[in-house]
């Protein structure tokens, strides 16, 4: 081999692959839905104006595009502290629980603007609760967090359900689910609170959880790339060596990542438990937590690239609804199947498309002796 | 008590397939998360063949290769394109999940379920030589007629798998490469050994195995295919694997023993335990995964990992 | 680069054969760094060859392309007078070209037959070949005095036997060409004694050897011939009785345009630093740092000198807090550090030690991170750079951006990233980073290693002026013009110990040198040598 490759310019290796790899998982969707005999084509306008084409598609992205990113958030934490935090859909999960118990014990006692706090508490507290043995095990032990935190999944969904069937139970009904919270453990929907000051929206599932969601990727952004502990995280990130030499205790910041993930994640269960359902139930948190990983793959683990990114996937969820009702054949399921792609493209497979981009550019290069230095 | 057996050993069949796929994989240093995903789309591609073409041979055939299908992949983005080995598996495993509702309510229109298998195109069950004939001898009859004999084909070839693995790892030329990869693969480089051909062969080997235990789920335990049947079977799978310390006995018995915590589970629900009370089922569900965690933690002994497991092979500059 | 000095090389004349290996132009760059300069070198069949040189002289890289790990980019290779092509691993195998490895490449859950076996087992099933190769194995064993447990498990193997199958492996692929790259690392000075018998003994056979090295003295203990490498060009080709470890060191490391300094007369006050029977034994065992005992004072500058792989970077780590000692003490700042009192570089830095790694790529800044983040490593608490728990961009900016100013880094970009400086700027930076602190004690690790001409004049300039400030600074540096130029008092350190200690003017090349070379001060023998067992 001669020579060195082409380097390639950083707006590509932040940009345009990061497309490129999207649009590989969008082409070979679109192979699958030719395949079942549809047109890929009508299937895409159909998801778009499904997800975007009036107030109430719009309103259930949006709410959809939170839990994305309340996982997204969770997993780029985490990432960033160079560690592999899987267990976001069990986090998320017992956030909820968290959330629930709080709301079951004070609803008709405590007034909303007491409840709030104490739910942020309860859902942060539980979700990083969940975290702490995977995290303390990786730190203390080195046993694998991955592993740890997928048992750790299904350690969450035993539990449930057996709290659901057996405890939280609400008296005479038939399924797992906890009775219905009081008026002051709702969480206002955005329809109701823009209502008051004249503008109109269809009534849709987003609350105002939103705005939490919002303020948490700001905050994110500031605690990682403003504070000295995000300094420290980053850091060790990229090289323990360099961690350990500028006074940082490894474990440490292993924990506190972790913890912190886990904390993020639980919020799911404000959007879903406090903001929607209005009661404790099982599942509500199926699926966030992988897509979460997919989310922040995509965003680059960049709180701007995450929220963009939830948004991709909050229109992927909403469209796909539209598409299973007007094209019968494409379900759910296809959704599932291009987050199944995005996934690998954007993380498994994310330089597959650069020798392409290197051809390209050098070529470029060649033809065009102003390009150089791009 | 004999049922009880009998059924540990049909639930721990997809298991054991499972583990020892994931055995190979993680020897050879690909940590494969994906096992879950392969059993899944192997038995809706078991289940659609066996009922298009009513043999259970050439629906196995099929399991087999869709499996290799998505080892394939699983292994180029490992061992080529040295990605990401977590995320790729788990990737396949969401892919899995989607595609084969997507294509089975395509081609079936059941929501995802495959059309009733007849009996020529699943594996039944087998009665071993003399099990008729011994059934009404008392605590033999029995024990051989209902535990030993009367399983499907399957069955016995994931019981002869183990055996079979242990001899392969320990006693051929392959086996030494590939423990050899999985702990130095620059050992294995210097000796001017392909890292890269070793570990594509390991994961091949899995996706037969993974293919297998699909193909049994679908039409040897089950008669078609239903949405996400596999149920987290791959992952218990991969519990038992670290739980079995990633060597081919123990993870029989990891099988066996998470298998027959799945066969008393029902059993137990309603049974007062002295001193607990009732014994809850999630309990029990899940208690394959906090043994495994408890193992992780090191308080059963140490679970080593192959120690390049998850690194993908950069030659040294 | 002048010529190659060939005075003393071994005459060819007819009749004598064809080396058993020549290299001729071999070039070998690695994106921008050029590891390989047209280096051309041939090995007399059935000798010990030693190729001798610094950390990053190129001599791995060589090595590698011979044993078929890289390609070159131009040149031939030729083993026993014909040409070959060596695009891998088995082909220099197939060779008869063995490589024992700086670093172990064993299989630690494997017993030492699995691992010798490996890659030629001889049959796809085991049990035949393991048969064969243990026959095989013994009768090598006894041949050449190699004695290893075939059914040990290479875990529980102490060091020196480790290496004893490396190179067991290799002879069992029949290697007629044996290359040892730093063979003696990690090995008790008897282990080493014993692998010098050993090679003996395959030289009477007629086994070909190379030695990679850059410890002198068993460069004039084991061999026949020694190249030395420098920058990535052989500078030398003598015949090893013809020379002596001075002349070699001064090969080493090279004679560059002498420095002179303008050096106030020293103004020193009490001891900052002060090391008294300090040790250091690493995972293995290994004794790195050997009952260390000096001081510095303040306004003095206080070098290290010697070969690297003596200790010298353990010690930097152990004052930094980045390791804890294992016996002795050292006091800094009044901060008195042990075994069971250590500390930590965060608490290192708050008391005033600074420290420049001789590592800058791995520790001395991220190098992912744009230049003003790595300007604040190790800083970060500091209360300067926050309002409110908030780290101020603006701060950070406008701190880079006179930290390049005071230091001319270049470009002044405080927004870029910091692998994208060139080396002698990220240098620059990180020294800028640490002497705008005014430390009491600074301890610095190769500070101009991979700098241009120009910045090394200004570091040294820097490092004056902290002197005067009345800064007690402890200097790790393998170039000797650097540590005559800048030192008060010169200790030398070889096999983890002070070997030397000088006043700057009392010391040449000459005498460092020497001091450099002489290790424990025993010649090559069978005696067990003073000192620990392993």
């Amino acid at each position: 081999m001669r020579g060195g490759r082409t380097p390639l310019p950083h707006w590509v290796d932040i940009g345009l692959i990061p497309l490129a790899n999207v649009v590989l998982a969008f082409l070979v969707a679109g192979f699958i839905v030719l395949a079942i005999g549809e047109n890929p084509l009508v299937a895409v306008r159909v998801l778009i104006a499904g997800a975007l084409g009036d107030s109430e598609g719009i309103g259930y992205t949006l709410y959809y595009a939170t839990n994305f990113i309340f996982t997204g958030l969770a997993v780029a934490v985490a990432f960033h502290a160079g560690l592999f935090n899987i267990g976001g859909e069990g986090q998320a999960y017992i956030g909820g629980l968290g959330i629930g118990l709080v709301l079951l014990a004070g609803d008709r006692y405590l007034p909303f603007s007491v409840l709030l706090p104490l739910t942020l508490l309860a859902g942060a507290g539980f979700g990083a609760g969940w975290a702490l043995v995977p995290a303390y095990l990786q730190a203390y032990r080195g046993s694998h967090i991955v592993i740890t935190t997928i048992m750790f999944n299904f350690l969450a969904a035993a539990l449930m359900v057996y709290l659901m069937v057996n405890v939280l139970i609400a008296p005479g009904s038939m399924s797992p689910q906890s009775r219905e919270f009081g008026p002051a453990a709702h969480l206002p929907f955005i329809h109701d609170v823009l209502a008051p000051i004249g503008i109109n929206l269809t009534a849709t599932p987003l609350n105002l959880s939103v705005v939490l969601a919002i303020v948490l990727c700001v905050f994110v952004w500031l605690l990682l790339w403003h504070t000295p502990f995000g300094f420290e995280l980053r850091t060790a990130g990229h090289s323990e060596a360099a961690a350990i030499y500028a006074g940082v205790r490894p474990r440490r910041i292993i924990i506190i990542s972790i913890c912190l993930s886990g904390a993020i994640a639980g919020f799911v269960g404000l959007n879903e438990i406090m903001g929607v359902q209005h009661r404790l139930l099982l599942n509500f948190a199926a699926g966030y937590g992988f897509t979460g990983i997919a989310v922040a793959l995509m965003g680059r683990n960049h709180p701007l690239g995450i929220v963009v990114a939830s948004i991709l996937f909050g229109i992927l969820s909403q469209g796909g609804t539209e598409l299973a009702f007007s094209i019968p054949t494409i379900t759910r399921d296809m959704i599932v199947v291009i987050q199944g792609l995005v996934i690998l493209f954007s993380g498994a497979l994310p330089q597959l498309s650069r020798p392409w981009f290197e051809w390209l550019f050098g070529m470029l290069q060649r033809q065009v002796p102003a390009m150089r230095g791009v | 008590m004999v049922l009880t057996l009998s059924a540990t050993l049909r639930v721990a069949t997809p298991l054991i397939l499972g583990a020892i796929a994931g055995l190979f994989s993680e020897r050879s240093g690909i940590i494969d998360i994906s096992l879950e995903g392969k059993m899944l789309a192997s038995a809706f591609a078991a289940a659609t063949v066996a009922a298009l073409t009513d043999s259970a041979w050439v629906a196995l055939g099929v399991g087999i290769l869709i499996a290799g299908a998505f080892s394939l992949v699983h292994g180029y983005a490992c061992v080529t394109q040295k990605g990401n080995q977590v995320v790729s598996g788990i990737a396949l495993n969401i892919l899995a999940s989607g595609l084969t509702i997507v294509l089975g309510n395509a081609w079936f229109h059941r929501g995802g379920q495959t059309p009733n298998l007849s009996a020529k195109a699943r594996f039944m069950a087998l009665d071993l030589p003399g099990a008729v004939s011994l059934r009404d001898v008392p605590v033999v009859g029995p024990l051989y007629g209902e535990f030993i004999s009367g399983h499907n084909l399957i069955v016995y070839a994931a019981l002869l798998a183990v055996p079979l693995t242990q001899w392969v790892v320990n006693n051929t030329r392959f086996g030494l490469r590939l423990r050899a990869v999985g702990e130095n693969p620059q050992a294995v480089d210097t000796a001017g050994i392909s890292v890269a051909w070793l570990r594509y062969r390991a994961v091949l080997l899995g996706g037969l195995l993974t293919g297998t235990a699909g193909t049994y789920i679908a039409i040897a335990q089950n008669a078609g295919f239903s949405r996400d049947m596999t149920a987290g079977q791959g992952y218990i799978a991969l519990a038992a694997l670290i739980f079995g310390k990633w060597r081919p006995y123990p993870v029989l018995g990891a099988c066996l023993m998470f298998g027959l915590l799945d066969a008393i589970a029902i059993r137990l629900q309603g049974v007062r335990v002295a001193g607990i009370g009732e014994v809850p089922v999630q309990f029990i569900q899940a208690s394959p995964y906090l043994l495994t965690v408890i193992l992780l933690a090191g308080f059963i002994g140490k679970a080593v990992a192959p120690k390049a497991a998850g690194v993908p092979y950069v030659k040294e500059r | 680069m002048a010529e190659p000095d060939n005075r003393n090389k071994m005459p060819e004349g007819v009749g004598t054969p064809p080396p058993a290996i020549e290299l001729r132009h071999i070039d070998k760059r690695f994106g921008a760094v050029h590891a390989n300069r047209d280096v051309s070198l041939s090995v007399t069949r059935g000798s010990i060859t030693g190729i001798v040189g610094e950390n990053g002289a190129g001599k791995s890289t060589l090595m590698s392309i011979l044993y078929g790990v890289y390609e070159a980019d131009r040149g031939e290779i030729l083993i026993d007078g014909k040409p070959v092509n060596i695009a891998s691993s088995s082909d220099a195998i197939a060779l008869g070209i063995g490589m024992v490895h700086q670093h172990f490449v064993l299989v630690d859950t494997f017993t030492v037959l699995e691992n010798i076996m490996l890659g030629s087992e001889g049959g796809a099933l085991l049990r035949r070949g393991a048969a064969a190769a243990r026959y095989e194995v013994d009768r090598l064993e006894h041949e050449y005095g190699l004695g290893v447990d075939l059914d040990a498990v290479i875990a529980d193997l102490p060091v020196g036997a480790l290496q004893r199958v490396e190179i067991l492996k290799a002879l069992y692929r029949r290697a007629r060409i044996l290359i040892l790259d730093e063979p003696t690392g990690v090995l008790t000075p008897q282990e080493t004694d014993q692998l010098f018998r050993i090679l003996s003994a395959l030289r009477s056979r007629a086994v070909t050897i190379i030695l990679i090295t850059h410890k002198l003295r068993e460069i004039m203990a084991a061999t026949d011939a020694v190249y030395v490498m420098r920058a990535g060009a052989i500078v030398a080709n003598l015949r090893t009785a013809d020379t002596e470890p001075a002349e070699l060191a001064e090969l080493m490391v090279g004679r560059k345009v002498r420095l002179t300094l303008d050096k106030a007369a020293g103004n020193f006050g009490g001891p900052a630093l002060v090391a008294e029977g300090l040790t250091l034994r690493d995972e293995h065992g290994v004794l790195r740092i050997d009952n260390a005992s000096f001081h510095v004072r303040t306004g003095e500058i206080v070098a290290i000198a010697g070969v690297s792989g003596n200790g010298q970077s353990e010690l930097l780590e152990v004052l930094a807090g980045i390791r804890p000692p294992t016996g002795g003490r050292f006091t800094a700042s009044g901060r008195e550090v042990t075994a069971e009192t250590p500390c930590n570089p965060a608490e290192m830095r708050s008391i005033g030690v600074a420290h420049i790694p001789e590592d800058r790529h791995r520790l001395g800044l991220v190098t992912a991170f744009a230049a003003n983040e790595s300007a604040i490593l190790g800083y970060q608490r500091d209360s300067v750079f926050s309002h409110y728990l908030l780290l101020i961009k603006q701060i950070l900016m406008s701190h880079c951006a006179m930290l390049m100013e005071r230091f001319d880094v270049r470009p002044r970009a405080p927004m870029l990233r910091s692998a994208n400086f060139s080396g002698g700027n990220q240098q620059k930076l990180i020294i800028a980073r640490e002497l705008a602190r005014e430390p009491k004690v600074l301890l610095i690790g190769q500070p101009t290693r991979g700098v241009d001409i120009g910045s090394i004049e200004f570091i040294h300039r820097q490092l004056i002026q902290r002197r005067e400030a009345g800064c007690a600074i402890l200097l790790v540096s393998v170039e000797l013009d650097e540590v005559m130029a800048l030192a008060d008092r010169i200790l030398v350190m070889c096999g983890g110990r002070i070997v030397g200690d000088l006043l700057a003017d009392q010391a040449d090349e000459r005498k460092l040198g020497l001091l450099m070379a002489n290790a424990q001060g025993r010649e090559v023998s069978g005696a067990p040598g003073v000192g620990e067992a392993s």
